[in-house]
This record gives C-alpha cells, sequence and structure tokens, in this order.
C-alpha cells in the first residue's frame, strides 16, 4: 500500500530576461522599440504588424495571429510594455527597456513574463534573436 | 560501393533487446545483426537528452563544441555534419524520421527544420545539413512536420487516437492513460500502417527504390519510438499482457528500499521523485515520481516493448528489399539510439540529470557490410555516439575532417579502452544542474558543479561489474579515492573547451 504522497512544485509563471548591448545611443535606438508597427522589422519570426488604438497584432512566420495590448509606450523612461491577450497565456507581460550607458552605447532589455511558464521561454528565446537583430540593423546605420 | 544505413531509435534502454539480454520484446531483426556483425556492450550518449545527444551523432562532436548544451538550444545552421561529408564525397543521403536538430516549439516559424514539411522531401537549395531528401516525424501528430502533415491529409480520423505529448500549458503532459493510468499512456486505435513507425520505413523503402544500382547512399533511419508518449496501435497490444510483465531488477518494490537507495545519491534524485525539485523539460512538471506504481510501470514496459517489436519489424521491411536489391553484402547496418529510458529504475520514468545505465547504456549493433570480412564480436570496452561520425568516414574511405572528436569504434575486442565522456547542463526557470560523466575501466563516475541543488562536491561512483544496477554511490569511498581522482582527472582531459555558449531558445 503506497502512502499518499504531495504535489509537484511546479512553477507555472516564469521571467525570462534577454539583453543585448548596441553600440549606439538610446535615443538612436528607441524610435525601432517605440513605434510599434516597426516589430516586424526587426524581431524576426513576425510577418507582420497591425497597430489600432492601443491594440496591436501580430501574426507569425508561422501563421499565428496573436493580439496585444500596448499597456506602456513612454519615450521619456524609453518602456515599452505589452500584453499578449491570446487565451493561451493565462498572464502576460513583455517590457522592452532601452537604457543610455552615456557613452554612446545603449542596453536593450527584453523581459517576458508569463503564465504558463513555458511560453515565457518561447516568447523570450525569440526575443533573444529579435535583440541581435535590432542591434544588426542600428548599428548598420 | 558503399551504402550505410544508419538506424537510431529514440529513448531506448540496452535491456530492450533480445541480443543484450532482453527478454519481453521480441527482436530477431537486430539480434541477426548482432549475431553477424559487432554488438557494444556499453555504448554511452555525450547527453542523455534528444537534442544534444542527436547533435552529437551528425557532428561527430562534444556538446561543449557543438553548442547544443540542453534541450532548446537549435544546433548552428553552420555546424559540420558527417552527411555533408559523405555528400560532398558522392553519397546520396536521406534523413527520414526524427531529426531534433532544432526546437520542435517555434511559433514563431523561425527554424529551418520546421520549415521544411510544407516544401515536401527536397530542402531548399537542394541539401538541410547534409541531406538532400528529408521526411521528418516526430512522437505526435501535432505540428508542422511532414507525418504529421501526412497523417492530416491522409487520416485524419486517426489524429485523435495519438496522445497529447503537450498539454494546455505546452508542458509535458502529466495525464494517465491506458489501464493503469500511468503518464503518457493512451490506448490508441490508429492502423498500424498509419503509425509513425511504419511510415518511417515506408518512406525509407521509397526513397531507396530510386535510387540508381551503383549510388553510394546513407540513410539515416530514425524512429521516434520508443519515446514517450507510449501510444502503439492499440491491435498490436495484443503481443503483450501488461499483467504478465515482470518488474524491472532495477524497480525496487518497497517503498522504503526506493527512497533508500535515493538518499544515497546527490540529493536532486529524491528531490525530483518527491515532486520538490523540477530540473528540466524532460518529464511532466507535474508528476510526482513517488506516485509511480508497479502496475504502472508494467503497462509501460509492455507498450515500450510493443513499440519496440515494431521497429525491429519495420527494420526487417527494409533490410529485405535491400537484400532483394541485391545491395546487402555491401551495407553497413548501425543501429544505436540516443539515451535510454528508467521504464522503472529506482521508482522512475523518464529521463534527467541522472547518469545511471538506464539512460547512459545504450543499444549499439554494427553489422559491417558481409563483403568487409570483419569477424563478429562483442565489445565490452566503452563507446561514444561520438564515435559514429568517424567510423561512417572509415566506411565511406573518407579522410576524417578535422572537426571530428571521436575515433572509429573498435572492430574487435583487443583493442585498447579508452574513456567516454556524458555531460548535462540544464538551466530552466531559476534552476540549474550540472554533470560531468567518465565511463572507463569499469566504472561511471559523475562529478556535479555548482548548481541550485549542488555546492559541486557532490560525486556518484559506480562499480559495473560488481553493481550492475548502480545502487552503491562508492564517491567517498577512501577505498577507492585515488581510481575516482584519475576518473575525475579523465573527465577534465577528455572534455574540449567550451565554444560561446549559445542560448535557450524553447523548451524543446
Amino acid at each position: 500500500m503506497e502512502d499518499r504522497v504531495g504535489e509537484a512544485v511546479h512553477r507555472t509563471r516564469a521571467s525570462v530576461r534577454r539583453h543585448v548591448r548596441i553600440r549606439r545611443p538610446a535615443e538612436v535606438v528607441w524610435p525601432y522599440v517605440g513605434d510599434p508597427t516597426r516589430l516586424a522589422e526587426w524581431f524576426t519570426g513576425i510577418a507582420e504588424c497591425r497597430v489600432t488604438g492601443a491594440t496591436r497584432t501580430v501574426v507569425t512566420e508561422s501563421g499565428v495571429a496573436m493580439p496585444e495590448e500596448i499597456v506602456t509606450n513612454d519615450p521619456l523612461a524609453r518602456r515599452f510594455q505589452y500584453r499578449i491577450t491570446t487565451a493561451l497565456f493565462h498572464e502576460h507581460l513583455s517590457t522592452i527597456d532601452v537604457i543610455d550607458l552615456d557613452d554612446g552605447t545603449c542596453l536593450a532589455v527584453y523581459g517576458v513574463d508569463a503564465n504558463p511558464a513555458t511560453l515565457a521561454l518561447v516568447i523570450a528565446g525569440a526575443a533573444g534573436d529579435a535583440l541581435h537583430r535590432l542591434r544588426e540593423l542600428v548599428e548598420a546605420t | 560501393m558503399s551504402r550505410i544505413l544508419f538506424v537510431t531509435t529514440d529513448q531506448q534502454r540496452y535491456d530492450t533487446l533480445g541480443c543484450n539480454g532482453g527478454t519481453l520484446a521480441r527482436t530477431p531483426v537486430v539480434d541477426a545483426l548482432a549475431a553477424h556483425g559487432l554488438r557494444y556492450e556499453r555504448a554511452v550518449p555525450s547527453s542523455v537528452v534528444c537534442m544534444p545527444s542527436r547533435a552529437t551523432m551528425l557532428t561527430g562532436q562534444h556538446p561543449a563544441t557543438h553548442g547544443v548544451w540542453m534541450n532548446g538550444v537549435p544546433l548552428a545552421d553552420d555546424a559540420p555534419s558527417i552527411a555533408e561529408v559523405l555528400r560532398q564525397t558522392g553519397y546520396r543521403t536521406a534523413l527520414i524520421g526524427k531529426a531534433h536538430f532544432e526546437p520542435f516549439l517555434d511559433p514563431f516559424g523561425r527554424f529551418a527544420e520546421n520549415a521544411l514539411g510544407a516544401l515536401g522531401p527536397t530542402p531548399p537549395g537542394g541539401s538541410h545539413r547534409g541531406f538532400e531528401h528529408l521526411e521528418l516525424a516526430t512522437h505526435g501528430v501535432m505540428g508542422p512536420l511532414h507525418y504529421a502533415r501526412w497523417l492530416r491529409a491522409n487520416h485524419p480520423e486517426a489524429m485523435a487516437g495519438f496522445y497529447e505529448t503537450l498539454d494546455a500549458d505546452l508542458q509535458v503532459n502529466a495525464r494517465g492513460g491506458g489501464a493503469t493510468g500511468a503518464p503518457q499512456v493512451a490506448v490508441n486505435p490508429v492502423a498500424r500502417e498509419w503509425y509513425h513507425t511504419d511510415w518511417v520505413a515506408q518512406r525509407t523503402l521509397d526513397w531507396l527504390a530510386g535510387l540508381a544500382d551503383d549510388d553510394d547512399w546513407f540513410c539515416w533511419m530514425s524512429f521516434p519510438d520508443p519515446h514517450h508518449p507510449w501510444d502503439p496501435p492499440e491491435s498490436e497490444m495484443r503481443r503483450i499482457d501488461w499483467r504478465d510483465v515482470a518488474l524491472p531488477a532495477g524497480y525496487p518494490a518497497r517503498r522504503d528500499e526506493r527512497e533508500r537507495l535515493l538518499d544515497d545519491k546527490p540529493r536532486h534524485w529524491r528531490l525530483w521523485y518527491d515532486g520538490a525539485l523540477v530540473s528540466n523539460y524532460e518529464a511532466p512538471a507535474t508528476w510526482v515520481p513517488a506516485t509511480l506504481t508497479a502496475d504502472q510501470v508494467r503497462e509501460v514496459n509492455a507498450r515500450n516493448a510493443v513499440e519496440v517489436e515494431l521497429i525491429d519489424e519495420a527494420l526487417g521491411r527494409v533490410l529485405e528489399a535491400l537484400d532483394a536489391r541485391g545491395w546487402d553484402d555491401d551495407v553497413d547496418v548501425v543501429v544505436t539510439t540516443d539515451h535510454g529510458e528508467f521504464q522503472g529504475d529506482f521508482g522512475l520514468l523518464f529521463k534527467g540529470p541522472y547518469h545511471v545505465d538506464s539512460l547512459m547504456r545504450l543499444p549499439l549493433v554494427w553489422r559491417p557490410a558481409p563483403r568487409r570480412g570483419i569477424a563478429p564480436a562483442v565489445i565490452d570496452c566503452p563507446v561514444g555516439l561520438i564515435d559514429l561520425a568517424p567510423t561512417f568516414c572509415a566506411l565511406a574511405g573518407v579522410e576524417p575532417p578535422a572537426f571530428l572528436e571521436g575515433r572509429p569504434l573498435p572492430t574487435s575486442p583487443d583493442e585498447p579502452t579508452r574513456p567516454v565522456l556524458t555531460e548535462w547542463d540544464s538551466e530552466l526557470f531559476g534552476v540549474d544542474v550540472h554533470l560531468r560523466t567518465i565511463t572507463h575501466d569499469g566504472y561511471v563516475c559523475t562529478t556535479y558543479l555548482p548548481g541550485t541543488v549542488h555546492d559541486g562536491s557532490e560525486g556518484e561512483l559506480y562499480d559495473l561489474t560488481d553493481d550492475p544496477l548502480q545502487r552503491v554511490n562508492r564517491f567517498d569511498d577512501p577505498a577507492v579515492r585515488a581510481l575516482r581522482d584519475d576518473l575525475i582527472g579523465e573527465a577534465r582531459d577528455v572534455r574540449p573547451p567550451t565554444t560561446p555558449r549559445r542560448e535557450v531558445v524553447a523548451p524543446v
């Protein structure tokens, strides 16, 4: 006869962060982030991006449409936040900060908080590649 | 002429083959290959999870070099490939079945491997990672790969019978099924000929039929089974009644015995068993191993054995076709897997950062082309999956490229022994675990790097001869201290420097 055993300690929510240092000042990088229509320019895997008011809808290369709510778009703090509002997520908030380092470079940080945890890693994994693409794009100008 | 049929399964234990002493599954085809060829008693992977291990087979490199250090890290697009080496030499090349060099979870469609299914069997540019023909499959029927598309297009009514490998939160599904409620078990009414095992064999036969008589070729036939989910065609389950399945020697029947054995190992063993630590994505996160019952072990092993039998029969069909074509004398057949499976050992299922025979001792059989005149033998010394790519070069008469880090497989028991390295690194949601393991001279020795639940002083040392079930951890036994330190030194010597670290971009 087995004794009753406990529930698994399972993380339903996760916070995953990626960052890159870009050899351009924050004011040069911010327009790519702060203009929500420009996401498809640097986020590999996003084929299309439509913005209506505070709602952005992105369509991935695999054809998945993801509606998003723009939560924060602060050009002074250079912070952009959005929530993916599909039912796949119980909770989601992505935060992109562009932080000037006062030496002609900046730090672009992409944080993803999500439940389920798995999706935080899926989004942040793609975001990591996106930041590298953003750096290439900006540094080429 | 030179032809290489490279057959892999996924997550198959050494002792599931008759030639290795297995008594549950009947595997006459592989057994016959072993009888006429070379059977390796201790084949060891570079990693006990799919992506790093498969990347090692393709590149002939350690994970520290090819960069796929855990599941979810994609193999670099420009990584070397033994298939490309052979293709450049004039071989026709194909990969049919499971690849998994890049993550499956890919909603942004970023990975080439997941895009190939929509393009047919011929990749853009004429080849992908050295393969001019790819038809890919995985365990389930969802997603963009060739098999899933084929089943959706031709037998959509069969889709619902397959177990959903992931749950609604995209975690490995913990849902139980079958007669015992075991996780990742389902009664699947799919017709046998529509199941991925027979599909892989049929697509292989079709590709081979299109080759010219004088073509050299390299075919990687990669079965997704017997990896979970355990949902073989139910029509085949009449072969084995799970109620008649004996519990494996590695399953301690009494709970207090299981817990005593686990407590003698580094603490992540017991923590996982109790459901107190989830360190990786390889097993259902919401499933607690301590809930595993003896009957669930029996049912999982029965279904696993049926899957192994189906693979054996599928391979038999391919070998018959090669013989009918008059090719048999020129074909080298290599059969192995990427890593093992607990299947009840220590009261556990699935896999993870646990370097014992359950996960590390693999089936490996090489039936040399008869024209080579290599005498049948049983090779006792450790060999690695890292040695496969150099072996393929040797078979093709190709100078081994500098990127290879292994050596051709020995063909006689008299060749010198060598240490084989297995690594584990995982970092997932704030939990990290790191193992370095050397298998040599009848011992397996694991050291731990500092991580979430380890301080770097932990280790495991097992005498594989006296303790075949790895129940007595001798890492801190003064009587074997010198031996232990030698093995630790070998691990340091064998492991190449780590290349710039690639990021984890998906769970799997």
